[in-house]
This record gives structure tokens, sequence and C-alpha cells, in this order.
């Protein structure tokens, strides 16, 4: 109890009944879960937008169709089991007993099915997913069916999705609104529901338990799989940008849970005995160097291989964690470290001895004659900021004609837009990181594909590594996925749409008093307190 | 008077006529893509280019600028690119943080500033008129974030007496509402408080000097009546002009404050919106602060006939 509630109780109550008001004043704080978020809620589409808050308030009051456990693997969420017939070309998913949505109508196909179909013109699995189907369906009420032209075993994993605007079902008048323009409503059937009334963008976010909600009834809570069971009857999201604010509030028990401290931050919890700082992803996450491939000097392979020699990956993780060596991973590949298709397939370049003068020769022998380029970054994230001052400082050494343009995210992420030569405002790298998620597989591995002007932002063109990942949605097996994986990796150390610049724990602070909290990402289910 | 008012109401019309063309234009030209910041890191280029078009933000000026204004002066400032809301909503979601932080503010910086400098002044050139004025110095120089982190760090982690962060609406109870507010406005006053002082102790050591103050003396006026009835108000005029201008100061430090101390009010908003560039937003926000700002100087210049009946508009 704070000194100041006590000084409050003490005032307003008399001697004999002051502790037991005390007491019962504390008990709807006790089911009310404060936690400072990541970032502020601003959209609260989790389809139109892949802002990670916004997909973390998804899986507050969405469900999905099957959840992916700590391991990856698809297991029923909404759906009650399936049925695959016709040589793998038919799969009819049957959906469980007892699911509601949040304004008190049963889930049907008929809202599930445009759910999917909504989320298949966004996301790039589900583009994926589309290419391969000839109809999604309704079967009944309760049923719906995928008819594909050819058997697509990702398809439970796609459905399941966990980051970068997972299959979230929504009510069907939702689900019918173009992908392109924002929801009016937040309705879903999840285990907690919206407060559209205590809504304040910047200041407070506010969700109540879903009374209604049924959770699967076997398994263990395993990242978006398993049993959904809230233990908080409220749950308070308070928007705090200032870190330092942020930490106080934690130390004195004004919030619960600050979801991102930054590492200064972090070390000053380890001083104090109520809070405790872990993972709040057992798997890192990865920064990339992303190259302009359509222009000078980045354009030529041999140039962009020519900066190899010289990328320390413990340099730029120790800018973004510091150089406790728990807290970042060096010798990252394209695949996020801990996960099945993570490889050491073709990374000498990254791992032998570093050097300046060997990138330098091998720049000259690429032919670089001064040709001027840009190295654009955010001074306002934290990841991507550090790893842009040491690609700063990287690229003055190698003796590159730069201009550095370092201004705020807003900035940043218009000026990548840009398909023009350095010389009329384009750029030629920049460094950004990405969700352990995101490099999972290659499904939702947007730097790693190498479509061309449809790439994403510096637009490299490699067909092999088209070519891998259409394999890798037929793979049959692990194994062929494995393998498939090593050849990927292959092609992309030496086409270098991007380079791996390391991977690096994120940290979550939690008061004591917490437990059970879900790894993977701010999941509010299994948490409790006591 | 009442001629003087309407035609000073009227004189906002073309001053905000100004500032919205200006925030317009500044908007328009400045780097930056709420369509990009939507679509998130990991959407695709054709991604971005759908959001953008799907806001409208593909069209020329003009048409933007003139839907702009015509909504404007249908009473409709817009819906926030980003949360869908009107912006009148937010606006009024944030306003009441803020003005309470600013009446607060403003109470607390007069009731300590304004003695301050009328003793400083009495006591010429002594231990209290130079800590007065070292006070002064050292509520120019901190910056207000500096003096937010440490009124934080002692009251509320130490010794745990107030809340670091938030705000209690004034519904919920007069000490709640007040609790939030005694640290932040203490360091949005600091600067406030340092400005009135120099101000009024300037004022009054030449009001103290002039020839009807030495014949309040000679009669036996009180010291205390000289001061606060005689000087003060004879010195009122450059004060409370130095309070109006002060406004401005306010909203600027509410900005760095409101952060500071988690206070969902107008200067997070519009931070926010600038980093997102949610255009909706940024140009109602900055709209209301102009006319806040045209308000205020107007009842700064009204208040002058209250201190000076010399004064006649």
């Amino acid at each position: 109890m704070l000194r100041r509630d006590l000084m409050k109780a003490g005032l307003a109550a008399g001697a004999a009944t002051g502790l037991q008001r005390a007491a019962v004043a504390q008990t709807p704080r006790a089911r009310t879960l404060r936690m400072v978020p990541q970032a502020n809620l601003t959209s609260l589409d989790p389809i139109w937008t892949t802002a990670n808050i916004t997909r973390n308030h998804g899986h507050m009051i969405y469900d999905t169709l099957y959840g992916l456990d700590a391991e990856f693997r698809p297991q029923p969420q909404m759906a009650a089991g399936h049925v695959v017939e016709d040589g793998g070309r038919s799969v009819t998913i049957t959906l469980r007993d007892g699911l509601r949505f949040h304004d008190g109508e049963p889930v049907r196909a008929q809202d599930v099915v445009p759910s999917v179909q909504r989320w298949m013109r966004r996301n790039p699995f589900g583009q994926k997913i589309a290419s391969v189907t000839d109809a999604v369906e309704v079967v009944d009420d309760k049923r719906l069916r995928f008819r594909l032209k050819r058997p697509f075993p990702a398809l439970f994993a796609g459905l399941g999705q966990v980051s970068n605007s997972p299959a979230f079902i929504m009510p069907e008048r939702l689900a019918n609104t173009d992908p392109f323009q924002q929801v009016r409503e937040a309705i879903g059937s999840g285990p907690f529901r919206f407060k559209a009334d205590e809504y304040n963008s910047g200041s407070m976010v506010v969700y109540t338990k879903n009374e209604a909600y049924v959770p699967v009834s076997s398994g263990t809570p395993s990242l978006t799989a398993g049993p959904k069971v809230a233990h908080f009857d409220r749950v308070e999201w308070h928007i705090i940008v200032d870190a330092a604010t942020a930490a106080a509030a934690l130390q004195t028990g004004e919030i619960d849970w600050y979801e991102q401290p930054p590492p200064e931050i972090q070390q000053l919890f380890g001083r104090n005995r109520n809070i405790r700082v872990e993972t709040i992803d057992p798997l890192p996450l990865i920064g990339i160097l992303r190259f302009n491939h359509l222009h000078p000097p980045f354009d030529s392979k041999a140039m962009r291989q020519s900066i190899l020699p010289a990328i320390s990956q413990e340099d730029f993780m120790s800018a973004v964690v510091g150089t406790n060596p728990r807290d970042y991973r060096t010798g990252v590949g394209v695949f996020t470290p801990g996960t099945p298709l993570a490889n050491d397939a073709a990374l000498a370049p990254l791992t032998g001895p570093r050097s300046i003068e060997r990138a330098k020769e091998l720049m000259r022998a690429a032919g670089y004659t001064n040709q001027p380029m840009r190295l654009i970054g955010p001074t306002d994230i934290l990841a991507p900021s550090a790893m842009t001052q040491v690609g700063a400082d990287l690229v003055r050494r190698l003796g590159y004609n730069a201009d550095i343009v370092l201004t705020d995210w807003g900035t940043t992420v218009q000026r990548r837009t840009s398909r023009e030569p350095v010389e009329r405002g384009g750029w030629s790298m920049l460094f950004t990181a990405f969700s352990s998620f995101d490099f999972a597989n290659p499904a939702a591995h947007f730097p790693l594909r190498g479509n061309g002007t449809g790439a994403w932002f510096g637009w490299p063109t490699a067909p092999r590594l088209e070519e891998l990942r259409d394999a890798w949605f037929e793979a049959p097996d692990l194994a062929t996925e494995q393998r498939i994986a090593r050849e990927i990796q292959e092609v992309a150390m030496d086409e270098l749409p991007y380079v791996p610049v390391g991977a690096y724990m994120s940290n979550t602070a939690l008061r004591n008093d917490l437990s059970g909290r879900v790894a993977g990402l701010a999941l509010f289910w299994g948490i409790r307190r006591g | 008077m009442f001629a003087y008012v309407v035609r000073r109401v009227l004189a906002t019309i073309p001053v905000m006529a100004v500032v919205a063309l200006f925030v317009f234009s500044l908007l328009y030209i400045a780097p930056g893509d709420p369509a990009a910041v939507i679509a998130g890191d990991q959407a695709t280029p054709q991604d971005v280019e759908r959001i953008r078009e799907s806001l409208g933000l593909d069209r020329p000026y003009l048409v933007r600028f003139s839907a702009w204004v015509w909504d404007i002066l249908r009473g409709d400032l817009g819906v926030s690119i980003f949360t869908n809301l009107p912006v009148s909503t937010m606006i009024a979601q944030r306003i009441e943080p803020t003005l309470s932080l600013m009446i607060v503010t403003l109470i607390l910086a007069i009731s300590i500033a304004v003695p301050m400098g009328v003793v400083a002044a009495w006591k010429q050139g002594t231990l209290i008129d130079r800590a007065v004025m070292a006070f002064a110095v050292l509520g120019f120089s901190v910056p207000v974030f500096v003096v937010g982190y440490l009124l934080a760090y002692y009251f509320a982690l130490e010794w745990d007496l107030l809340p670091v962060q938030g705000y209690t609406p004034f519904s919920e109870g007069f000490w709640p509402w007040l609790e939030n507010l005694i640290l932040p406005a203490i360091a949005l006053g600091s600067v406030y408080i340092a400005l009135i002082a120099r101000i009024t102790r300037a004022t009054m050591l030449e009001v103290l000097q002039q020839d009807y103050i030495r014949t309040a003396r000679a009669k036996g006026v009180g010291q205390r009546a000289i001061l606060f009835l005689h000087a003060l108000k004879n010195a009122a005029v450059p004060i409370v002009t130095v309070i109006g201008i002060g406004i401005a100061l306010l909203i600027g430090g509410a900005v760095v404050t409101e952060s500071v101390f988690a206070i969902p009010g107008l200067g997070r908003l519009t931070v926010d919106a600038i980093l997102r560039r949610d255009y909706p937003v940024i140009q109602g926000v900055v709209l209301l602060f102009s006319f806040v700002y045209v308000l205020v100087n107007l009842a700064i210049d009204l208040l002058y006939t209250l201190f000076d009946p010399r004064i006649r508009y």
C-alpha cells in the first residue's frame, strides 16, 4: 500500500474502521492490471495497420481460428478442428461451441469468411494463401471450407500467424470493410472487451474481462495457443512516453508492468526488490541493414558484398542493448536465432575477423568512385536509432561519400518510400529491426523478398529467393523446410537484399506480485496477481 | 467599450485565417507521411500508396485546403487520420487536464511571485532581495523537465507524498484532482514565478520612487497599505502584461510538463500528432491555441482599464 494511500485512509476513516476501509479500497486495485505499453495505441484496426501496438490490442479483443504455440506449431483456437479431404485440396474448419462476439452475437462462419478474406488482401501470408485458393466458402453457421488449388500445408500456420496483422475474426458487418479503410468499431470475441468510452489515445486504453469468453478446454497457455484465461477484471494501458516517469511509476506501484523499459532503466530496476526484469520473448529481435537496390552504389552486388567484412554484429547490438552478451546474439543469419529454420549456412563473411581495410579493398574492386550515398534513420526509436548511429560511423570510416540524414520516425518512413536516386532525395541505406515472429520463416519475412518493385522498401530483385519462398510454402515436413531455409540463406548472403546486424533480447519489467505471464509478447491472459 | 470588444473579437477572424493558412501550408511542405506511419514497418510500398489514396492525401494542395476550410466554416475540425475520432472530441478529452494545469500554475505563480517581487523591492539591496533575485535566476536557468524530475524523485519516489504521474478529473474530487497537479504546477510555474517576480520587483522599485508614495509615507500610511494598495495597483499594468505574455510560455511549457508527468493534455496531444503527422489534429490544436492566445490578449487589454482608469477604449 502506498504511504499516501495510508495517509488518506487514516484521514478519511475513523480509527476503528480505517484499516477495513483501506482493505476494501484495495480490492478493485488488485483486480486491475496497470501497464505501460511499448507505444501509444493510435489505430484500432490490426488489419489496416501492421503497428505492433495495434497487434497487441488485437490479441486482447479478437481471437484467431488457430493459435501458434511457443514452438510455432498451429493449434486450434476458435476452431474445434478441421477435416482435410480431396487429397488436401479441401479443408473444412468447424468452429467450437460457445464463441460469442462482445455484442452478444454468436460467431458464425458468415463472420469468419469475410474476416479471413479481408486479412488475405492485406497480409503477405494471406496473399499467398489466396493465390492457392479457389474459394473460401460458408458451409453452414459452424463450418467454413477452403477449396485449394493444391495442398497447402502452411494454411493453419498462416491462419494462426501471431504478428504483422494476424487473421483476427470480426463480426461480418465489420469484416466487410475495405481492408484499406479502418473498421469503425472494435468488437471481437476475444478474452477482453475494449472500453470505447474510456479510450483516450495518448493517455489511456481500457479493457474489461469478457465474462462470456469460453477458453479452449485443454492444453496450457503457450504464445497464442491454449486456454486464454483472463485473471484481471480490468486492464489499463497507461501511455507514459517518458521512460523516467514510467520507471518511477513502476517503482511506486502506480503501475504493475512496464513493457519495454530502455536498457539504462532496466539497470535501475535491478536494484529494486519489488521489480523483476525478464525477457518478454524468449526469442530475440533482429536488426538489419537494408540497401536500396535501385540506384548506385548498392545496385551492385559486389558493392553490397564489400561491406560485409566491416560489419560487426557485436558493435551494432551493444549500441542497442548495452554490453552484456546475455542481451544480444551474434552470428545471426536471416532467420530468428532459436527457431527451427535458423542455420549457419554462408555466414562466414559475417563471422570471420572484422576488417575495415578489407572492406575498403573490396569497395575499390567493386568500382566505387566516390558516388554519393545517403543513410537515413530515425532519432526517436531506440533500436533503429542506435544501429543508425553505428552505421553512420561505419560508412564514414569506410570512406563513403555519405550524407547522413537523421530525422524523426515519421519522416524516415516517408523518405524510405522514395524510389528516386540520391540526388533527387532518395536513399541508399537504412537500419531497422523486426520481431522474432517476422523472421521465423519465409512467410512474413519482408526483407527477404526478391520480387523487385513489389518487395519491401529497397526493392531487391532476386528471383531465386522467390522460388525458394514458394518451395517453402509447399514443403511437406520440417526437414524439407530446413533444407530450403539453408539454401535461402546461401542465396541471401550472396544477393544481400539486406545484412543481418545481430539480434537482441527485449526485456520487460513487472512488479514481483505478478506471475503466470505468457511469454512471446504482451499478452494478458494467464498473468495474475500472486 | 462594448464596441471595442466587438471590434477586437471580429479582428480575430483575419488572424485565425492567417494562422490557418500558415499551419496548413507548413504541414503540407513538411516531410513525413501519415500513410507510411499507419502502414507500419512491415508494409509494402503498395500498401502505403493505397492507404494514402484512401485518406485523400494524394489530392492537390488547393483541393485539400479548400475542403478543410469548408469543414471549419461548418464548425467541423475534421477526423483524426489515426484514431478515426473527431478532432473536436479529442480536444474535448484533453482540454480539462491542460486547463487545470494552467489554472493551478497561474494561481500558484501569481500568489508566490507577486508578493516575492513586492518584498524584494521593499527590501532592495538586502539579503531578502538578493535571495529573491537568485531564485529568479535559478527559475529561468533550470529547465522545466529538470525541476519536474527532481520534484518527482523526492516527493513521489523518495517520500511517497504525491503521485508520480497521471491526472484525475475534477469530477472525482478536489483532492485527487489537485494531488496530481501540485508537482507539475510547481515545475511548470518555476519559470513563470521567476519572470513575474522580476517584473514585479522592477516595476515596484520605479513606483516606490514616485512622489505620491512619498506623500503617503509623510501622511503616516502604513507600509503594508503603501506596498499593496498604493504601489502595487499602480505597478499592475506591466505585471498583468507579463502574466498575459506568460500564457504562451505556459502553453509551450505544458508540452514538456505533460510529458514528464504523463498528463493527458493538449500539449501531449500536439506532440503525438506532430510525430505521427496526424494533420487534422495538429491543425485543430494550433487553431485552438492561437484563438486562446488572441482572447487572452483581449482580456489583458480589458484588465488595463481596471488598474488604470486613465485608459479608455
